[in-house]
């Protein structure tokens, strides 16, 4: 069950600024999923690995080349604030 | 609608040009909203270049529309979200590098639920899309606006992206062919992650023979995405309209409490069908289907909840008045995501923190690894299975968008799928009243030759995929 100052701790973690409409909005809602995923419990699960990812691949290598990329230009095309060829990040406090 | 080869004829009679100039007057004219963005001058200035010197590609000079998740070089992306407003990608997605090397036309950019989140196209910024058979009606999702398009006659091919059925809930409600390849058929470089373990990119056409022409030219190796695998393939030479020996398993947990009657019957008398072709039938049990769909949420909203931490404003997008750091990002992120986008992230986040993660997170991924082991098991005796795509026809437009868990149990049949990361097409084997309804038929892990054709022979053998919706 998520309360309301559970909503305003997990708002926080996922960096999504909450007004107190959004609060009493999505509590119910956020409610009634967790309750539906409460179907997990009744599964017996006992000894059973997690599948993380359906194919069995994991550390795939490449060679340590440099290969064709986005020029400074490029890559800096889509920042909203930018200066001297920098993002322009907000003030950290 | 006209088929590859018809086009290719006429493009050869007349031009691309031609074609492409058609194709953009019925978009012009629609009342469908299947596009977020025309991309009219590029299309046709491509148009003319093929004209002019010619291009012996298998999609040369034919146009097709791309789900707006998809990264198109010079062609605004907006993953339906205002969060991406103005993002314009530097690169193509493999995908698009692909289809211009096959001389394909980028025509346009299409609708979609926000972050490909739902299965409706009613939760896009641009407003929902509206299906072709019934304009009241949802198109299915999240690739609604990539099936509208198909549907409409509004470009002869597109590209969806199917997380937990994606593509083939929106072919199955708008009257098309789409497919969810096995996982890692086709490189994700450049589609804008949202559950990256679940999400393949798939084709859609009006044709089966359309879909493996398409799905031929996306599909193979590449290194930018590690999950790529590296084989040969030839999907358009596995259609073969013979099924004779063919062993189709029916999972009876697909056809449980909440499925339409006529949905049921349409599936039961196709198998019937593939029977009197020379298939035969069998029961198949898939205990663990009851879990899916609490393990796939729980799985697609905590991947979703670290993928999305990369809308920030700061690179790309939305940007607000700045304040300190984090109240920056949050605030960026409180104005450019919606509702769904929101909800989904707040309870991937709650699933993954601290106290929560072995009873939500752990538990689902176990599920999943209990769901992989019911298909391997099915597998041992059969060569594919069928089931409804969707447990009933397009429903209403408003219908379900207020409350999460109705809209979230239509999706009962295609998670499981997504789940095993095997592969699934979903083509249409009958109507409810003027509504169109689809079968999935599902394969082993890179066994889209034998789904394709099983789907092809039934194809062959009726003609509901020949029905056009009024005024298309």
């Amino acid at each position: 069950m998520i309360t309301k100052k559970d909503l305003e701790h997990i708002g926080w973690l996922s960096r999504l600024e909450l007004s107190e409409e959004d609060k009493e909005k999505y509590t119910p809602k956020l409610n009634s999923v967790l309750d539906y995923f409460g179907e997990l419990d009744k599964a017996d699960t006992e000894g059973v690995e997690p599948s993380y990812h359906v194919m069995p691949m994991s550390n795939v290598f490449r060679e340590d080349v440099p290969t064709a990329m986005l020029s400074q230009e490029e890559a800096l095309s889509n920042a909203p604030k930018n200066q001297d060829g920098f993002i322009k990040a907000p003030r950290m406090m | 609608m006209a088929s590859i080869n018809e086009l290719t004829e006429r493009i050869h009679a007349d031009s691309s040009e031609e074609i492409v100039t058609e194709y953009l007057e019925r978009i012009g004219k629609s009342k469908l909203n299947a596009f977020i963005t025309v991309a009219k001058e590029s299309a046709l200035l491509r148009a003319k270049e093929i004209d002019s010197q010619g291009h012996d590609g298998p999609l040369a000079g034919i146009p097709v529309a791309i789900k707006d998740n998809i990264s198109t070089k010079g062609i605004a992306t907006t993953c339906a979200s205002k969060i991406l407003t103005g993002y314009i990608p530097p690169y193509d997605a493999h995908v698009i590098e692909k289809l211009k090397e096959a001389g394909a036309i980028i025509i346009g950019k299409t609708n979609m639920d926000e972050f490909a989140m739902g299965s409706s196209t009613e939760s896009s910024f641009y407003g929902p899309t509206l299906n072709p058979w019934d304009t009241t009606r949802v198109p299915g999702g999240s690739s609604g606006g990539s099936a509208a398009a198909v549907a409409g006659c509004e470009a002869p091919l597109s590209l969806g992206s199917d997380t937990g059925g994606s593509v083939r809930c929106p072919a199955s409600f708008c009257g098309v062919v789409g497919l969810k390849p096995t996982y890692g058929v086709i490189s994700r470089y450049g589609l804008i992650s949202y559950a990256n373990s679940l999400e393949q990119i798939g084709p859609f056409a009006t044709s089966v023979r359309d879909v493996a022409t398409l799905f031929d030219v996306i599909s193979g190796h590449d290194p930018r995405d590690s999950t790529s695998v590296d084989r040969e393939t030839n999907y358009s030479s596995a259609l073969i309209n013979d099924v004779k020996g063919l062993k189709i398993g029916v999972p009876e947990e697909y056809f449980g409490k909440g499925i339409d009657k006529n949905v049921e019957k349409s599936v039961r008398d196709a198998i019937n069908t593939l029977e009197e072709l020379g298939a035969a039938s069998v029961e198949v049990k898939m205990p663990h289907t009851k879990y899916a769909l609490s393990a796939y949420y729980v799985i697609a909203m905590s991947e979703a909840s670290s993928n999305l931490a990369r809308f920030d404003g700061m690179r790309y997008g939305l940007r607000t008045e700045d304040s300190d750091w984090h109240t920056t990002f949050s605030q960026v992120r409180a104005a450019g995501f919606g509702d769904e986008v929101k909800r989904r992230i707040l309870l991937g986040t709650y699933a993954l923190s601290a106290g929560y993660h072995d009873k939500y997170y752990l538990k689902a991924l176990k599920i999943r690894a209990l769901i992989k082991q019911d298909f391997e098991r099915a597998f041992r005796d059969v060569d594919v299975l069928i089931a409804p795509t969707m447990p009933y026809p397009a429903f209403k437009l408003g219908e379900k968008i207020d409350d999460p868990i109705s809209l979230y149990l239509a999706d009962v049949d295609t998670v499981p799928i997504n789940l095993a990361g095997v592969p699934s097409i979903s083509l249409p084997c009958g109507f409810s009243e003027r509504l169109p309804i689809g079968m999935q038929v599902i394969g082993k892990h890179f066994d889209e030759a034998a789904i394709l054709r099983t789907a092809f022979a039934f194809e062959e053998n009726t003609d509901f995929h020949t029905r056009q919706p009024e005024g298309s």
